[in-house]
């Protein structure tokens, strides 16, 4: 742990990033030391691989997807404000957000609309605003691999698709998965507390 | 001239002082109890503060649970968040990472190489921590460094001297004495202390001894309390001396770097020497590689394929006082052996348990786990499945498929989806 400094001052942006993120002082700390163990290295920023050498992350169904939530647009490299960006969805939604934000101010990353964009994302693969029925076919495909026959599947994504699907279009738009998903406690499922 | 002399009278007589205080009562396995006072003062120093953990609080509910699950759901649109968190949830904090990072201290043990998490610390404690260097790099390690060449150099010229003469009881004997002396003049460098559990298992002859594996300490630990015949690759350099010197002595069994990948070859000449039931149980590390002393990582199923008796022993240092995983993708074995010297201690504690055989209809690789498991058990250490290999390496596709079946089982049952007819 040598050269590897403990001062939040020598995180790059650490105010903008804060702001944007919402993430208390200690835990960005946190979460630098994280990103920087990550960057074996130390190339100051995290590349597709660094994450794929993650054991219980390679072996999650969805590993690959939620990777690539880590380069949108098609980049190849993530720096610590884009990690912090990520993980900023999972934060737990504080009491005291709902009261101390400005309207004015974009919405925190951690808002019940912004993780449901978060889950939204990881099936729309062309992001298009629009889960076609053969986006939700592949993500099954990730979550049961083999065990399941291509019949069963197809019949699981039909229902699937039609219990969401309102207007008839044979895909779920954002606005229909956040309605179908309107009675789940999002902010439980999606948030990721970091201890003090 | 005066300062020459001096400089000589001091040498000679620390010389004498560590000769006679050290050298020659683990030449005969006594102790003076020098070093219990030592670890005594250590204890008592190490008081103090803050406790640091886990980064993120985790929920280790299982996959039924976090699914929200009864057996026989369907698949709902959220059930990508349970897999979407856990996948965040091991990009902040993982377990194999965690364990091939040190171990991470409930509270600061005072050296630097320890306090990744600590912030603030009070002038007091830096006071302490100045003593404390002070005592580790100007008394102790010199301190450690002599007897540490003390030691090598008689088990070399020790290994040579019983080498040349003919095969006899005696000299097994004598090469056993050797081995021994200069094994405990080599833990006291490292201010080792260890405290061996169930002796009435210890390895026999003709066995095969396993252990779980933190550094290349483990080696020197095991063999304080009794003569292995050693397993591995031919190195150069000092290694290689030490080495080609045990040889002459003492049975054990190198291998030339491209012998190594012959898989059938070793095993081979492992059998070989297990038949014998003269020669020394052989000392092998199933995980194939340094394990930061927290888990037990897969055991490779060669050392079970060898056949013969297998006795498990776990290792489990005390971490509060040095740190002895050796991470070999950071640290080079110099400065890793600086690092140990530096250290306040080596505190570990050995359990031998009772041997174990393969069972009719179990494999190498069930028998493995088996073994493992054992070890887990008794060094109060945690199982993963993971290689140790994963250290370098990508991940085996079998655990994921593992997780691809419960999820199936859950939302398919046993093959007959649970639709509702609309």
């Amino acid at each position: 742990m040598g050269s590897r400094s403990s001062h939040a001052a020598l995180i790059p942006d650490v105010d903008h990033i804060r702001r944007e993120t919402g993430f208390s002082q200690a835990s960005l700390l946190r979460l630098y030391h994280r990103f920087q163990a990550l960057d074996r290295e130390e190339k100051g920023y995290l590349s597709r691989l660094d994450l794929q050498q993650i054991g219980a992350l390679a072996v999650n169904p969805l590993g690959d997807r939620i990777i690539d939530s880590f380069f949108p647009n098609g980049s190849q490299r993530v720096d610590f404000a884009g990690f912090a960006r990520v993980l900023a969805h999972f934060r737990p939604v504080d009491e005291e957000d709902a009261t101390i934000r400005d309207p004015k101010q974009p919405e925190p990353l951690n808002s019940r609309m912004n993780k449901l964009r978060f889950a939204f994302q990881l099936y729309d693969l062309d992001r298009d605003g629009k889960i076609s029925r053969n986006e939700m076919l592949q993500v099954l495909r990730l979550m049961v691999g083999v065990q399941v026959t291509d019949e069963q599947l197809e019949s699981i994504t039909d229902r699937t698709v039609q219990e969401a699907d309102e207007d008839g279009d044979g895909a779920v738009s954002f606005m229909e998965f956040t309605k179908s998903l309107e009675k789940m406690n999002i902010e439980q499922k999606m948030s990721i507390r970091i201890l003090k | 001239m005066e300062g020459a002399d001096l400089a000589v009278k001091v040498l000679s007589t620390w010389l004498t002082l560590v000769v006679g205080l050290i050298v020659l009562p683990s030449a005969f396995g006594l102790s003076l109890g020098i070093s219990e006072f030592y670890m005594k003062i250590l204890v008592k120093t190490l008081e103090v503060s803050a406790a640091e953990g886990c980064i993120i609080q985790r929920d280790e509910s299982p996959m039924e649970k976090g699914l929200s699950g009864l057996r026989g759901r369907v698949f709902e649109l959220s059930d990508v968040f349970y897999f979407s968190k856990k996948g965040l949830e091991a990009i902040v904090e993982d377990e194999v990472t965690q364990r091939f990072s040190s171990e991470e201290l409930v509270s600061w043990n005072l050296l630097t190489r320890t306090n990744v998490n600590f912030q603030y610390i009070s002038p007091k404690l830096t006071m302490v921590w100045v003593l404390g260097v002070l005592i580790r790099y100007c008394f102790l390690l010199p301190l450690r460094v002599t007897l540490a060449f003390i030691g090598i150099s008689l088990l070399i010229i020790g290994t040579t001297l019983v080498g040349q003469l003919p095969d006899s009881r005696i000299k097994n004997w004598l090469s056993e004495l050797v081995h021994l002396t200069c094994c405990r003049i080599c833990v006291r460098s490292l201010s080792g202390t260890i405290h061996y559990h169930n002796k009435q298992y210890r390895p026999q002859k003709g066995g095969i001894c396993v252990a779980n594996h933190t550094s290349p300490i483990d080696v020197l630990i095991l063999t304080t309390d009794g003569c292995y015949a050693m397993v591995g690759q031919v190195h150069g350099g000092l290694m290689g001396i030490i080495q080609r010197a045990m040889v002459k002595a003492c049975p054990h069994v190198w291998f030339e770097r491209s012998e190594m990948k012959d898989r059938h070859l070793v095993t081979k000449r492992l059998r070989e020497h297990v038949a014998d039931k003269k020669k020394l149980p052989i000392l092998i590390f199933p995980e194939g590689t340094c394990i930061n002393n927290t888990s037990v990582m897969m055991f490779k199923k060669g050392s079970f394929e060898i056949g013969g008796t297998i006795y498990p022993v776990a290792i489990k240092y005390n971490p509060q006082f040095g740190d002895a995983f050796w991470n070999s993708s950071k640290y080079g074995m110099v400065s890793y052996l600086l690092r140990i010297m530096t250290s306040w201690a080596i505190v570990c504690d050995v359990w031998y348990m009772p041997p174990m055989t393969r069972e009719e209809g179990e494999d190498a690789v069930q028998f493995a786990n088996r073994v493992k498991s054992a070890i887990a058990v008794q060094g109060g250490l945690t199982e993963l499945p993971w290689d140790g290999g994963l250290k370098r390496a990508k991940v085996k596709d079998t655990f994921k498929e593992e997780q691809q079946k419960n999820y199936s089982k859950m939302i398919v049952g046993n093959g007959s989806p649970n639709l509702e007819l609309d």
